[in-house]
């Protein structure tokens, strides 16, 4: 199994659940974080003092999916959230060891 | 006489709102969301404790009689001798001592401690503010800087604006700097706020300017002459309320845009103060010229003026000192300019002219409002400092003063913010909902 992780732009987040689900993924998890990558953030001036707003709110997925699937489902993400424009994001995948569905107790692959 | 007394029921209630909640909104957006509460708070305290002690005391040390500061506190204490035909005299003056104190607020944000606050709003009042009244308002023939120097003040640049911004001055200077200023980020948390409450002030201020008139006499001795000085006075500061204040919004956002690159809302509406500010004293003296000039100046010198902190070290918060201390003095001082002797106080300025004399009067004026305002409010402030102590504990300061001083926090928005989101539930409901509402 895999962790497909996504930061994404906030604006762009509901075209890629649609074409996730459509795709098959039943769940994920969803946050608002901000950081900052080669974007950067932009200067805000109030009454002169000028101000570095370093973070930009961005969208982050986390989505456990069968070894098989991970590369799809990266694919999807990439495709719908891209605008071509600085600030598009990023998707990583990691090795999930273990999966347990709480309710039931099942395991791994079955509990996805 | 019916439509001056109905004018000025409304002009008290206007002049009232402009610290309740105007003033409240426009120092409360410009804090921080974790200081929000108390900046409110203390308008809305100055209101109450200065309100009081002004029918206690402060209408009789302002008008009940003769003295060079300030008349006989016990002449008329707690309005004895007043009749209730004159409350709303009194009441009138009142509003002005409550945001005169209230005015103050915005220089200390974040760290002054509110028992703090509460202890100096009395002493300054008494000590302060109810004198300079009488120096300027009551206008005896031995009082100060209205009797002896003859500097015109129409509605209060150096009582409440040269008053407030020396005041300010030097709590900040006793008080320091926040914790983290200036490098720390301390953005306004909500400038719809702040140009709301800049609106509002506006309003209010018709009721502060051309509520401020004086007659030369009364009706029941010559009618012909009171309606006529109504009329034509009360259009005169009218105008030039208005006309000063658009002025100062293209003035602030000129030399913003010069010196910063953008026109801002928050330069608009720091605009808009300063012009009402720097109209206060000249409303009555100017013709509509001379406000469009004295708006322009003050919108654009301010504008300047508010970047000086930074250069010179002091955290003077939301720009007491750049708005109201500059603002006020260059109000007080062009009147020595552009004062007409066909408005309220007869007498023609420089460029009108009228040669030097009023330029040094309204001078004079000024240097005695700092004076008097700058050295006894040291005298209150290191007394506060060294007994009960001004400054808020560090812990306090960074956690938030909201939550220190009242225990509240104004907004229960994102799971981060101190105070509210500490449940897990709470946090996770409160970012679902905000994560749909940003991509409906």
């Amino acid at each position: 199994m895999k962790l497909v992780t996504a930061v994404i732009k906030p604006h762009k987040w509901e075209d890629v659940r649609e074409a996730l689900e459509t795709f098959g993924v039943t769940g994920m998890t969803v946050s608002e974080v901000s950081g900052y990558g080669r974007q950067k953030g932009h200067t805000e001036v109030y009454r002169g003092a000028e101000y570095d707003i370093a973070l930009v709110p961005k969208i982050r997925l986390e989505i456990v999916v069968d070894d098989a699937d991970a590369e799809d489902v990266v694919g999807i993400v990439v495709k719908t959230a891209q605008t071509g424009r600085i600030g598009d994001g990023k998707v990583w995948v990691s090795p999930v060891e273990t999966v347990v569905r709480v309710r039931t107790g099942d395991k791994d692959e079955a509990a996805i | 006489m019916d439509g001056y007394y109905a004018f000025m029921l409304i002009a008290t209630a206007f002049v009232l709102m402009m610290t309740v909640p105007a003033l409240a909104l426009f120092y409360g957006g410009m804090s921080r969301s974790k200081s929000v509460l108390n900046m409110i708070m203390m308008s809305f305290i100055a209101a109450a404790i200065v309100g009081i002690l002004y029918v206690a005391v402060g209408w009789s040390m302002g008008f009940g009689g003769e003295g060079t500061f300030f008349a006989n506190p016990f002449e008329l204490f707690w309005l004895d001798g007043v009749t209730t035909d004159n409350y709303i005299y009194v009441m009138f003056q009142m509003t002005f001592a409550i945001i005169t104190a209230a005015l103050i607020s915005g220089a200390v944000a974040d760290r002054l401690k509110f028992s703090a606050w509460v202890v100096f709003l009395p002493l300054w009042a008494v000590i302060v503010y109810f004198p300079m009244a009488h120096m300027v308002f009551s206008c005896t023939d031995d009082s100060l800087i209205c009797g002896r120097i003859g500097a015109q003040d129409y509605a209060g640049g150096t009582a409440v604006h040269i008053n407030a911004g020396v005041a300010a001055l030097v709590l900040v200077l006793l008080l320091g700097k926040r914790i983290g200023w200036p490098k720390e980020q301390m953005r306004p948390h909500n400038l719809t706020l702040t140009m709301l409450g800049a609106g509002m002030l506006w309003l209010g201020w018709y009721g502060f300017n051309v509520g401020s008139i004086v007659f030369g006499t009364t009706f029941d001795e010559d009618p012909t002459a009171f309606l006529a000085q109504f009329y034509s006075e009360t259009g005169r500061t009218f105008a030039n309320t208005t006309l000063a204040t658009f002025a100062a919004i293209l003035g602030w956002l000129l030399i913003e845009r010069l010196l910063h690159g953008k026109a801002t809302s928050l330069g608009a509406a720091s605009g808009i103060v300063a012009g009402l500010v720097a109209i206060t004293p000249a409303a009555g003296a100017v013709d509509i010229e001379g406000a469009v000039a004295i708006g322009f100046i003050a919108g654009g010198l301010c504008a300047w003026a508010v970047s000086l902190k930074y250069r010179l070290g002091y955290d003077d918060s939301l720009d007491v000192v750049g708005v109201h201390l500059v603002g006020g003095i260059v109000g007080t001082v062009l009147i020595g300019l552009f004062s007409t002797s066909e408005g309220a106080g007869g007498i023609d300025g420089l460029l009108y002219g009228g040669g030097f004399g009023s330029l040094g009067d309204q001078s004079l004026g000024v240097l005695v409002a700092v004076v008097y305002s700058g050295v006894l409010t040291t005298i209150i402030g290191l007394a506060i400092k060294y007994t009960i102590g001004l400054r808020l504990d560090e812990e306090d300061e960074v956690n938030g003063i909201d939550l220190a001083e009242h225990g509240e926090s104004a907004y229960d928005l994102h799971s981060g913010s101190s105070g509210g989101g500490k449940s897990v539930l709470a946090a996770s409901t409160s970012s679902t909902s905000s994560t749909e509402g940003a991509n409906a």
